[in-house]
């Protein structure tokens, strides 16, 4: 799991916004091939929309090939209703946007046959390949969607019972009346957010911080249905410093120093959209070994790459390819090369079996400064994180 | 669900005044009429076919001038013979301009010319074909009061002492109900108070105070009774005093107060009445023109009907005199003038142009404003309130669709 922290939202808003608007183009979708891509409702996705309303603008960004489903809809709500969430999508960004409305798919929560409509909507789901990118916002509960604590974690789209904490958090959407909120929602279930191939949660503000805390420091639990990211190979959280608060120091530091062994060793444009290290030159490796600034990327700079792992022939630019088969690159046996001597040079070699020599010597990097690695993230998808 | 079968056309980088308020949104238009989008969106599954870039400008609603009574040569009380011609031309000539509705409005006159002229001047759509929108005849006089009859005949005032047959002598009821869209009297002239509410029972027609000496107590009293406009406030009317502020006086009400029309030329109303006016009751300021004939025409001397005019600068003498013989202004330069005299904002200048008026007359719903199900009648303006664009009914209004019937 990735986990990236920003300062306030709205950085938070714009990376997220961007690192879709970067998804899309890299996919480069087409008719017979669209990016499915999973929305969310709320206050913090708005922001997100903005950003990507004005990607659109200034033409960085098509939405032609894109398909959506949203994640949740309130039952009985008439569509026309300004915070039903068909209202809110399209007030925020479908009105703005590429994306024809044959495109979009959204629950109907005023169907008369619910379950019918909720099983109508996962088949959508299959039918159209399945969600590439399923983005997400979570609750002060640590709820997915309307996934409330106690949902199974394999659930698939149903109708919930909001919690009576959902309901007063959503007054504020109906002029500060719990009795006018709905008090049912049509909502994909934890396993339909599970199947998607990348999730991404935006997480922001002191009153998550709870919940973000359950989600990567303890274990998989249905009282926090986010924790599920555990699970995922290929999750992200995007968070805000106030999100941080209930973490403790040493993860917080911990997310952050990857982040910057690869923003100032490793070098931005060697590490893939989905984070695993793409091709290294042999410019950056001796980079890597002279400008060590810091104790800890000193430490990190004294691995060197297993040439004798450059058996994955899909370069690591496949690594974020999006058709399912290739989920599997990279996995697993690479933890345990160690290299200590800092002169071989393998300049051509394939990197990707690199990120998860990284991942163990930035722990055991971290294990010299104290750090008990405990809470490193089983290595992804060619990516430690 | 059918989809519907016109063309959708979007208004883009715009502000669009929606809510009493000038806000980045877009707005779509389908068969002449203002669309909800959302319903376009989601039960339709269409999106825009034709999309207009508004290059920042605002989105109005088209104006309504409820008090016009000649432009670009023709007037509507003198040109009995060749009044369709005279409605035609007008209609065109003002919706260039960007006032898409008006009321052609008639001074005093004897009942053969209302029985004549009155069929001509009702209700008719606006359209590229037709120009702006009639939204029927305000007919000003003839029972109005002969100390404040301005520049009408007095030959033709007349009283309404024997009611409802009165009014229907004059101008006969059935004309009335199909044509009129408002009468202009005097309040204070025997019978008139106790017929309004009669005739606005009968004949469906909204009732106008003006031309009138009224006392602050008689004016008060037609309101009541469903006077709910006065006419070109502060002219012909007896003038404010502090202790009988007549008309006038009906602005300062505690409890409800009417509409008002206010000409916003300069020139017959000092800006600084107008402004006095306006803070007084802002929800019931109408703009208009009260133009005359020589609108639009080009500075120089006319003779129109039985008057000798003299048209330059802005103003309109009697020849040979320094009698203002009525007004030439554009609906849309009284906008940009009202903004000057009172400092008020777009929103409202913009609002007492069209929302106002259509209010007044009862037809808020569908003109005068920008709601879902209007009517399409919208112009495209900078930020200085010039006009850059004119739509009626959906469709772009030019100088090369509109074309007038006659060669001035």
């Amino acid at each position: 799991m990735r986990l990236i922290i920003r300062e306030d939202p709205k950085a938070v808003a714009y990376y997220t916004a961007n690192y879709v608007r970067q998804r899309i183009n890299e996919f480069k979708p087409t008719r017979k091939r669209p990016f499915v891509l999973g929305l969310p409702t709320g206050s913090t996705p708005v922001e997100v929309y903005w950003h990507l309303v004005d990607f659109y603008k200034r033409s960085e960004v098509t939405f032609r090939n894109v398909v959506t489903f949203s994640m949740d809809e309130y039952v009985g709500l008439p569509q026309s209703h300004p915070e039903s969430y068909c209202s809110f999508m399209h007030r925020h960004l479908y009105d703005h946007i590429d994306l024809h409305p044959k495109n979009i798919h959204m629950l109907n929560g005023n169907a008369e046959d619910l379950a019918a409509e909720c099983q109508r909507y996962e088949e959508k789901i299959k039918e159209v390949g399945g969600i590439e990118l399923f983005l997400g916002g979570i609750g002060p509960d640590g709820h997915i969607a309307f996934n409330e604590p106690g949902s199974s974690l394999e659930s698939v789209t149903r109708v919930k019972t909001l919690a009576y904490e959902t309901v007063l958090a959503n007054a504020r959407f109906f002029g500060g009346d719990v009795n006018k909120v709905p008090k049912l929602a049509l909502t994909v279930g934890v396993g339909t957010v599970r199947a998607a191939r990348e999730v991404l949660l935006i997480i922001t503000g002191a009153h998550k911080a709870v919940a973000l805390a359950k989600c990567i420091e303890e274990g998989v639990n249905h009282m926090w249905t986010l924790s599920v990211v555990q699970l995922h190979p290929s999750a992200m959280i995007v968070c805000d410093e106030d999100a941080t608060l209930e973490l403790h120091v040493k993860t917080v530091r911990y997310f952050k120093s990857i982040e910057q062994v690869q923003e100032q060793l490793i070098g931005r444009q060697n590490i893939s959209l989905k984070g695993s290290i793409s091709k290294l030159t042999s410019s950056d490796i001796s980079h890597q070994f002279s400008a060590a600034t810091d104790p800890m990327a000193s430490s990190a700079a004294g691995v060197q790459v297993d040439p004798s792992n450059s058996d994955s022939e899909s370069s690591a630019h496949d690594d974020y390819s999006t058709r399912p088969e290739s989920e599997d690159d990279d996995v697993g046996s690479l933890t345990d090369s160690q290299h200590s001597d800092n002169g071989s040079d393998t300049s051509n070699a394939d990197m990707s079996s690199s990120t998860n020599a990284l991942a163990a010597s930035s722990s055991d990097a971290q294990c010299t400064t104290g750090f008990s690695g405990s809470s490193v993230p089983a290595a992804t998808v060619g990516s430690p994180f | 669900m059918e989809s519907s079968s016109g063309s959708i056309t979007q208004f883009y980088n715009c502000l669009v005044l929606k809510d009493h308020n000038l806000v980045k949104d877009y707005l779509y238009v389908q068969d002449g009429k203002i669309i909800d989008p959302a319903k376009m969106f989601w039960e339709e599954k269409r999106t825009p076919d034709v999309r207009i870039d508004c290059k920042g400008g605002i989105v109005a609603p088209g104006y309504i001038d409820v008090q016009i009574n000649g432009a670009f040569g023709y007037d509507f009380s003198n040109d009995t013979d060749i009044i369709e011609e005279a409605v035609e031309n007008i209609s065109k000539g003002l919706l260039l301009q960007g006032c898409t509705a008006y009321c052609p409005t008639t001074v005093s006159s004897r009942p053969e010319v209302y029985h004549k002229v009155l069929p001509h001047l009702g209700p008719r759509k606006g359209s590229i074909e037709n120009g702006a929108a009639v939204l029927g005849a305000h007919i000003e006089g003839p029972f109005i009061s002969p100390q404040k009859k301005g520049a009408h005949e007095l030959a033709t005032l007349r009283t309404a002492k024997n009611g409802l047959s009165d009014f229907d002598e004059c101008y006969g009821l059935e004309n009335l109900r199909k044509y009129a869209a408002y009468v202009t009297m005097a309040p204070e002239v025997e019978g008139i108070t106790d017929t309004i509410s009669a005739l606005i029972k009968e004949t469906g027609i909204s009732i106008a105070s003006g031309h009138s000496n009224a006392t602050t107590a008689q004016a008060d009293e037609a309101f009541k009774k469903g006077a709910n406009m006065i006419t070109h406030l502060f002219n012909a009317m007896h003038p404010f005093h502090q202790r009988d502020p007549g008309i006038i006086g009906l602005l300062g009400a505690s409890d409800s107060r009417p509409f008002y029309g206010i000409i916003c030329d300069g020139i017959h109303v000092h800006p600084h009445s107008v402004m006095i006016a306006y803070y007084a009751h802002p929800n019931g300021a109408c703009l208009v023109t009260d133009a005359m004939s020589a609108q639009s025409l080009p500075d120089g001397f006319y003779k129109l009907g039985e008057m000798d005019v003299d048209v330059h600068g802005g103003h309109v003498y009697i020849k040979g005199t320094n009698t203002i013989a009525g007004s030439i202004a554009t609906l849309a330069e009284c906008v940009r003038k009202f903004i000057k005299f009172t400092g008020a904002s777009k929103v409202e200048a913009l609002e007492n142009a069209t929302l106002h008026p259509a209010q007044m007359l009862g037809i808020s719903d569908k003109k005068g404003t920008l709601t879902h199900g209007a009517d399409a009648d919208i112009l495209i303006l900078n930020q200085d309130l010039d006009v850059q664009r004119v739509f009626i009914a959906g469709v772009e209004a030019t100088s090369n669709n509109v074309r007038f019937k006659q060669k001035l």
